[in-house]
């Protein structure tokens, strides 16, 4: 039986210490992309030969002892709620290859350091232990920190700074969190299979509440959530193209996976007792993400504000799914979790696409003021096509990945949750926001700028076109996904009312 | 007594072999004193040996109880023993100094003293072994060539003589209190009618203020940044190294000796608490590059004593606490000697800002860096990760849950002044013919630090499971 998730998982950083020997430029761009074609092709194999597994195990599961004393193991497996982001990591990552190939600078150690960001992505995903979980948890912050240091521009060794100092900090809330989980179970096991199985702290109050809330806030920073949020516009600024694009796109969405994967099946009563202040943090996101982005007049920073709006959903959703525990809200419960499920995989490809289209603005002219651009429309129809099918995408139009997740979300929510209508507004204003930018950008006499403004070319539309694409499809066809995120959202909509 | 001699026999062949190469020393011409180094070597290497070995076997105690051979000793015995070996590369540095072969004898005495403290169950033994350790240590401080040498050997001398004394006084008041010197005795301070609550604290807080001078931990922390900064890398790599082993042995046997009574793992959680957070705080501002690790050593031992506080941490069955000090003892004792290799091969380098640029001239030294400063931190996969996640799992097991927090939020603190030596080293450098080259055994005893730091990591499992 072969290892296929540790091969998914530990194939990158084997290609990223192959790389740190000294080949050519082009050999390593091509690796790069070679690399991480494997790895998608891979994944969607996994997509391929995945069944439903049995209620409390996964599927392509494998364990071995590691720190027998300390109830630590190697255990890695996929359920409904992991399987899809793996899947998305890897399309964003062989994006990111792709998108890359005319880079100039240093490009053999940003390929070995964006396939050794893959390795602590995919691994993060596929952990069944929660000290493996944190390991790939608290490498993925190195990783990003020399991804925003060594290849970004502006500001970028405080935006990197800033990034670190205050994510690692969430990291350490997060693994207090997890001993806390450790020291009450019984017996003491980090295994997250078992936890869910058996939920240590029930009917213990405040301790439980206590745990639940380091965790809640080393995954609100990763989220982020407001009022965490603010490491993220620098680094997003200043960070490179693809650098954004893994951090938007994947990164965040540990935040949020530790939720369903972590909050909610291992801490479920706690959970219920914190709902109410996780439906309040994600309406604020909603709105607050929402309004800030209005008022941005940088492309990045404004798409970096639509993240925190967009993971607002999610924290609403999961947030919402903790309120009522009866059985007649079950499948309320289920449709806003697999809503927010469906919101991260949506948003990994909608975010990344649209993170890539900056990235092709910066290189056209060092800029991502929206005011010097104009008319873009004429100039690079390919450019602006791309750019608004991103942008309605975003905004949540229906025929888009965007609208399936929300209309989950917003279904299951409102109607354990009356309130969660307030998150409506936040739909709205993205209108707002994302049309503004179309308009700012795209119409109009041609801006300062627009000069010389190239359209795009094969290496640079290519990847966007796909994630696009799978967007699209996801949106009309929501099935495909929801065949595989519904019933693990079931189990943890079951889970959260023990 | 053959036996018990062979219970010690690791220490006894690092004295013998000390006393040895002093006398090769005195016959051997100065520049050819490098010789002496490597019969130093030798006999570190033959007692690491003798020292595995033990590991092997059963655990043994001797001289009457007074001093125990089991998983803690043979852990540390082991560690001291690589890590003399790493030093002894270093002291490369020391090449043609007139007191060269000195310092490679003073370097094995000294590990003998620490090696002796980390199995001492005997307060009037934990004397010796203080001095032992101790007295080389002035002598290694003065030695250096550096011009604020003197300076820091008398701070040194002073701080370690006033520890020594109120140690010895703490000695004789417990001595007093409960008639014998044996550790198993001090089970007698739970006679409150025969030791009043004031003088068993007082006795024992006395007592630890000599280890904590070794440790290198408040309030005897004061000589550990100005005999880092101001002799030689093997020196200062050695002193806030090995020491700081045996002491925490020493304070983790205290704690499990003493009786359950005044709540002694609170003094030392205390104690534990105000050096991690001198230490970072007093970190943030250094920029000279040994002060900065000197105070970064302080801080670990911080960390160290938190162990040593929850080592009798019962909500995790029997044994774990003193698994988890002897761990983190070699996790710390490799990953320290990591980042002192590395200032070793670029000694010229004080600043922060020198480092700039490093990254593009010595990449493979500055991977060595970033991997013992994350290390430091206790990023994963890295041996102080495993070492802190089970401290905080004592710590918190024993009902020092705010100890646990702290340590969390010192280690983010840490963060700040390592990553600030790091994003030196990655940023590009103004003048392109300034960055001198490196050593290249002191380069690459750091690679070897810092693969040991991540394989002690990954490897931990084993380790943490041998120790009862």
């Amino acid at each position: 039986m072969i290892p296929l998730l540790s091969l998914l998982v530990f194939l990158p950083l084997l290609a990223a210490a192959v790389l740190l020997a000294p080949v050519g430029d082009r050999a390593a761009r091509w690796a790069f992309v070679g690399v991480t074609a494997v790895e998608l092709v891979l994944s969607l194999g996994l997509w391929a030969a995945y069944a439903t597994p049995a209620p409390g195990s996964l599927a392509f599961e494998e364990q071995a002892p590691w720190v027998p004393r300390l109830g630590i193991s190697y255990h890695l497996g996929v359920d409904g709620l992991s399987l899809p982001l793996l899947v998305m990591t890897a399309l964003v990552f062989a994006a990111c290859a792709v998108f890359v190939l005319r880079e100039q600078q240093r490009p053999r150690l940003q390929a070995a350091l964006f396939l050794a960001l893959e390795t602590t992505c995919l691994g993060l995903f596929a952990s069944a232990d929660l000290v493996l979980f944190f390991v790939f948890f608290d490498l993925s912050i190195v990783g990003m920190y020399l991804a925003i240091h060594g290849w970004g521009h502006g500001d970028r060794r405080r935006a990197a700074l800033l990034f670190f100092l205050y994510t690692f900090l969430g990291s350490l809330a997060l693994l207090l969190g997890f001993v806390g989980l450790y020291l009450t179970s019984d017996p003491h096991t980090f295994d997250m299979v078992a936890l869910a199985a058996d939920p240590p702290l029930q009917g213990s109050g405040l301790t439980g509440g206590l745990v639940l809330a380091a965790i809640l806030l080393g995954l609100a920073v990763k989220t982020p959530t407001v009022p965490f949020h603010t490491w993220l516009p620098p680094a997003h600024t200043n960070a490179s193209a693809i650098g954004s694009v893994v951090l938007a796109a994947v990164l965040l969405k540990m935040g949020t996976y530790g939720f369903v994967r972590i909050g909610m099946p291992m801490l479920p009563e706690a959970w219920r007792a914190w709902a109410w202040t996780l439906v309040a943090v994600g309406l604020a996101s909603i709105v607050w993400g929402a309004l800030v982005a209005l008022a941005q007049t940088d492309l990045k920073r404004m798409i970096a504000y639509t993240s925190v709006n967009h993971m607002g959903y999610v924290v609403l959703a999961v947030g919402a799914a903790g309120l009522a525990a009866g059985p007649d809200a079950a499948e309320a419960r289920s449709t806003a979790v697999s809503g927010a499920v469906t919101q991260m995989v949506s948003h990994g490809l909608l975010t990344g696409a649209l993170f890539l289209l900056a990235g092709i603005v910066w290189t056209r002219h060092e800029t991502y003021d929206l005011g010097a651009y104009g008319g873009l429309a004429g100039r690079a129809p390919a450019f602006a096509t791309l750019l608004v099918i991103g942008a309605f995408g975003s905004l949540g139009l229906p025929g888009l990945s965007g609208f399936a997740a929300e209309l989950q979300i917003f279904v299951g929510s409102i109607e354990l949750a009356p309130v969660a209508a307030v998150g409506l507004v936040g739909i709205l204003l993205m209108t707002a926001v994302m049309l503004r930018a179309v308009q700012q950008m795209l119409t109009g006499p041609p801006g300062p700028l627009a000069e010389g403004f190239d359209d795009v070319r094969l290496h640079e539309w290519a990847p966007i076109a796909v994630l696009l694409t799978l967007s699209v499809v996801l949106g009309l066809a929501p099935q495909l996904l929801l065949d595989v995120v519904g019933p693990a959202a079931d189990a943890v909509a079951g889970m959260v009312a023990r | 007594m053959a036996r018990d001699t062979v219970t010690l026999l690791p220490e006894a062949i690092l004295v013998a072999g000390a006393v040895g190469c002093l006398l090769l020393g005195s016959f051997t011409p100065r520049l050819q004193q490098g010789r002496v180094r490597l019969a130093a070597a030798l006999v570190a290497l033959t007692a690491g040996i003798v020292s595995g070995v033990a590991l092997l076997g059963d655990s043994t105690s001797a001289f009457s109880g007074t001093f125990v051979a089991d998983g803690l000793t043979g852990v540390l015995r082991l560690t001291v023993c690589l890590g003399l070996l790493v030093l002894l590369g270093l002291a490369r540095e020391v090449r043609g100094h007139p007191r060269e072969s000195e310092v490679a004898v003073l370097m094995l005495f000294g590990a003998a003293g620490v090696m002796l403290m980390g199995g001492v169950q005997d307060t009037a033994v934990l004397l010796v072994a203080f001095f032992l350790a101790s007295i080389p240590l002035y002598g290694l401080v003065g030695l250096s060539s550096d011009a604020r040498a003197p300076e820091a050997a008398v701070k040194t001398y002073l701080v370690g003589a006033l520890c020594g004394i109120f140690m010895m006084l703490g000695a004789a008041v417990l001595l007093g209190l409960v008639g014998d010197t044996a550790y198993a005795s001090l089970a007698r301070l739970a006679d409150t009618e025969r030791a009043p609550a004031a003088a068993a604290v007082g006795g024992v807080a006395l007592l630890l203020t000599g280890l904590l001078f070794k440790a290198g931990a408040v309030p005897a922390h004061l000589w550990v940044p100005d005999a880092t900064q101001g002799s030689w890398v093997t020196t200062a790599a050695f002193l806030t190294t090995l020491p700081k082993l045996g002491a925490i042995a020493a304070v983790a046997r205290l704690v499990m000796a003493l009786p359950d009574q005044h709540r002694w793992p609170l003094l030392v959680a205390v104690i534990a608490a105000a050096t991690m957070t001198v230490g970072n705080l007093a970190a943030l501002g250094q920029s000279d590059v040994r002060r900065l690790l000197a105070w970064s050593t302080v801080s670990q031992a911080g960390y160290l004593l938190a162990a040593a506080a929850a080592v009798r941490s019962p909500a995790l069955g029997e044994g774990l606490g003193v698994a988890t000090v002897t761990v983190f003892l070699a996790a710390y004792a490799v990953t320290n000697l990591g980042a002192f290799a590395v200032v070793a091969a670029l000694p010229r380098l004080r600043d922060v800002d020198d480092w700039r640029g490093a990254a593009r001239a010595h990449p493979l030294l500055v991977a060595a860096l970033v991997v013992s400063l994350l290390g430091l931190v206790g990023t994963p996969p890295t041996a102080i990760f495993v070492a802190k996640l089970a401290v905080l799992s004592t710590t918190w097991g024993a009902g020092l849950q705010w100890l646990a927090v702290l340590v969390a939020a010192n280690t983010v603190l840490s963060l700040a002044y390592y990553l600030r030596w790091v994003g030196a080293c990655l940023r590009s450098r103004d003048d392109d013919g300034g960055m001198p080259g490196r050593l290249p055994v002191e380069t690459r005893l750091a690679a070897g630090c810092a693969a040991a730091a991540v394989l002690l990591g990954v490897a931990a499992g084993p380790l943490l499971a041998s120790v009862r």
